[in-house]
């Protein structure tokens, strides 16, 4: 599946399928700190990914002045 | 997957309140915590007029998005900070947001209004952009308010924000910052009421909103806040969360429940030497505050393009400095920022 990621942008081929939790432990990406988004569809930890999805992390960390 | 209150499919699981959620209980779940946390701490009523601070990122377009649900009179401001393309793709998304649905947004232009932008005062300042940056927008937001007749201003500080913040006054042991740590700034004394309706909602919880709503928000990070400890702190709380859902929302919750009152009085002392700006009216604790002392001294200094400033963390970066800083007025460094942030 083709990875789009963010911060800064790159994409990434991954094979599939793959759960979302998995994926994310195989980039080392915290849970706590990105969605995942596939089409305009947010993806739970549990969906399984296919081979020839799309789909992109997006980071939610937001910082800089307070 | 299935949502915890339907049994319909789940679009997100959230680990800290052991349940998984519908699009549409997800939406009712962060209206609901926004509608807590205003009561809970007395932020506004119905029939107030409530400005919000709006960048085009997540946090203040959901922000501005759940309080029009809920039936609030709101209206939005955006500043042009002049961060090259990061700006105009922020000020964009504002604009955008605010059209699609007929709502009034105030726009301020720090170089068109005041004469600089973000990466020209970090480079003649030598300072982190981050200074000059939040100092900025606290005085043109708290300024807009009182001006407009505000009752009170609402900002996008969500869970996550409050935690790192206190992470940093707790890792320095900054007391008087803790003092004034709270979901309500009170008004007086030149400031205008300023409240927090996110602080129960983490920001993968209000980026969540904003996919489900379809709200087009700016995903990519100021280019000028990469690095910075604020971020750190967030990456450190979220590996902590990862392990111990929930601990977010214990740090700061139990902090104001057992603790910020202990640091109140430093607090109040540090406003008890608050003067009006000789300049511009703003409440100071220096001679002149220290938006007057930045546009002095920048205004006039030759533009620095933000691309420079990020190349530049070498020669190119003290380039870049001195030739603004030569045209430039001279100042000080000093910043007295620390009384209403």
């Amino acid at each position: 599946m083709r990875v789009l990621l963010r911060n800064p942008r790159r994409e990434l081929d991954v094979a599939g399928p793959v759960t979302v939790a998995k994926l994310l432990n195989r980039l080392d990406l915290n849970r706590e700190s990105v969605l995942v988004v596939r089409g305009d569809t947010l993806v739970p930890g549990d969906a399984v990914l296919a081979d020839d999805d799309e789909v992109e992390i997006r980071p939610v960390i937001s910082g800089g002045s307070v | 997957m299935k949502c915890t209150v339907c049994r319909g499919p789940a679009v997100i699981d959230l680990r800290r309140h052991n349940a998984n959620f519908c699009a549409e209980h997800f939406l009712k779940l962060c209206r609901d915590q926004v509608t807590k946390a205003i009561g809970e701490h007395d932020m506004f009523e119905p029939g107030q007029r409530v400005l919000v601070a709006v960048s085009g990122g997540k946090d203040s377009l959901a922000l501005w998005d759940i309080l029009l649900e809920l039936g609030y009179e709101v209206e939005g401001m955006t500043i042009g900070l002049g961060i090259g393309e990061y700006s105009d793709a922020s000020t964009a998304a504002s604009v955008a947001f605010a059209e699609e649905r007929g709502l009034a947004l105030r726009r301020i232009d720090l170089r068109d209004e005041y004469g600089y932008d973000i990466p020209t005062a970090a480079a003649v300042t030598r300072r982190v952009p981050c200074s000059s940056c939040g100092m900025s927008k606290r005085h043109l937001i708290d300024k807009a308010a009182l001006d407009g007749g505000f009752d009170v201003v609402a900002t996008g500080h969500n869970l996550d924000d409050e935690a790192a913040v206190l992470l940093g006054n707790v890792l320095h042991w900054q007391t008087e910052y803790l003092g004034r740590q709270a979901p309500v700034l009170p008004g007086g004394d030149g400031f205008p009421r300023k409240v927090k309706p996110l602080v129960r909602l983490s920001e993968r919880e209000t980026a969540a909103y904003c996919v489900i709503r379809g709200i087009d928000y700016i995903v990519d990070e100021c280019p000028m806040a990469e690095g910075n400890r604020h971020l750190r702190y967030k990456e450190a709380l979220n590996g902590i969360e990862a392990a111990s859902p929930g601990t977010k929302h214990a740090f700061y919750f139990e902090f104001l429940d057992k603790a910020a009152d202990r640091f109140r009085p430093e607090a109040a002392v540090a406003r008890e030497d608050l003067h009006p700006c000789p300049s511009c009216g703003s409440p100071t604790v220096t001679e002149v505050c220290a938006f007057c002392r930045l546009v002095e001294r920048v205004s006039d200094a030759e533009p620095v393009p933000v691309e420079l400033l990020r190349a530049g963390r070498g020669r190119a970066r003290h380039r870049a400095a001195r030739r603004a800083a030569a045209t430039a007025d001279p100042g000080d460094n000093t910043n007295d920022e620390k009384v209403h942030p």
